[in-house]
């Protein structure tokens, strides 16, 4: 065995993003659908779903919270991993800025979507 | 040579570390029949024009590993790649991507050998087993969780594939890893633990972004990119639950 090994933190990172792929790839297009086209075209659902009062009882709510949450958090966090890691791939070689840039938006971005819904209130 | 005699133009990938300062490309016009692979095409330049043309082969059966070159820019196996399946056009035939070159189409393959002797690829016991104990018993399920990752043959075409090898050569790779999990995986060998130390170093299993090209240029069917994934899954496990283990996982 080599010595000298150092553990990588990437599992904290790729545990981020597969959560964000599986439930990106569960709720993203059913969601791009439902906000993008069915809502605007009012299509198949009924007048008013997305209306203010209704998405702020959903946001206050706390596993709406949750939900919403998750949408914003681990979409980015998923998002930052593969554009880091495709950077990689396509021969740029991404240092620590493109790293900082990458996974320091979905951190600066999950902080601000949390506190914005803890304002919120319940 | 009968005038129905078929040429296929071969361009090789040339460097000689004694005189030149770059590899570069050389057109050889190949009389060949249907049944001569891309490795008995080297053989007749060898034979016919250049005969100090260099390149790596034994078996010619794809069972040695040793011919894997570029060809056309894809990793294979010279000995099991035909000729007849690229004339009437050039075919280009160069050194394994991402290995340096030692002459012509051999590469350095030291840093491969280091690798594979990193993953101590052996069956370390669970406990001490005296002879009379008998032989290992094992299940057809037990075989079974194993026997695919035995079949590599250190051809070294899924580190010429690999981009993530390509771009950090000091990461482990696919077919080291795929034969620490084959030993991993084994009912006799109890050493996954002490495995995990390189699994989940910085030479490890995270440098591997999914691409999955490996597996496909795999001529054995090992399928590698699966191995890698496997123990990612591992190594995340034992990255957050070796606060929560007895032994507190690797270190």
């Amino acid at each position: 065995m080599k010595s000298g090994l150092k553990r990588s933190n990437a599992p904290i990172f790729w545990s981020l993003f597969g959560a964000g792929g599986m439930f990106s790839a569960l709720f993203g297009p059913v969601l791009v659908f439902i906000t993008g086209i069915a809502v605007p075209l009012s299509l198949m659902l009924p007048s008013g779903t997305m209306s203010y009062p209704k998405m702020l009882a959903f946001a206050q709510n706390f596993i709406g919270k949750g939900f919403i949450l998750a949408v914003i958090s681990l979409f980015l966090w998923f998002a930052a991993h593969r554009i880091f890691h495709s950077l990689h791939e396509i021969g740029i070689h991404a240092g620590l800025g493109a790293k900082l840039i990458c996974y320091g938006s979905a951190f600066v971005a999950t902080v601000v979507s949390a506190v914005v819904l803890l304002r919120l209130g319940f | 040579m009968p005038d129905s005699q078929k040429i296929i133009e071969i361009e090789v990938l040339r460097y000689n570390p004694e005189s030149d300062k770059e590899p570069h490309l050389e057109v050889y016009k190949v009389p060949f029949s249907d049944d001569m692979s891309v490795l008995q095409g080297a053989q007749y330049i060898k034979d016919h024009f250049d005969g100090s043309l260099t390149f790596r082969w034994s078996c010619r059966m794809a069972i040695c590993g040793s011919c894997g070159m570029m060809i056309n820019g894809i990793p294979k196996l010279s000995c099991e790649t035909f000729l007849r399946d690229y004339y009437p056009n050039r075919i280009r035939i160069e050194a394994m991507a991402n290995f340096p070159i030692e002459k012509d189409l051999v590469v350095d393959l030291s840093g491969f050998i280091e690798k594979l002797e990193s993953i101590q690829p052996y069956i370390i016991p669970r406990e001490p087993r005296s002879l009379d104990q008998g032989e290992y018993i094992q299940s057809p399920e037990q075989f079974n969780a194993y026997i695919q990752f035995t079949s590599c043959i250190n051809c070294t075409l899924c580190y010429a594939a690999c981009p993530q090898f390509g771009l950090n050569p000091d990461f482990i790779g696919p077919a080291a890893i795929a034969l620490l999990h084959r030993y991993n995986m084994d009912s006799r060998d109890g050493a996954a633990a002490e495995r995990m130390e390189l699994v989940a170093a910085e030479e490890g299993v995270f440098n591997c972004s999914a691409v999955g090209y490996c597996s496909e240029v795999c001529p054995k069917h090992v399928d590698p990119a699966n191995a890698v994934n496997i123990n990612k899954t591992n190594a995340a496990k034992d990255y957050f639950l070796r606060f929560l283990s007895p032994k507190g996982g690797s270190k």
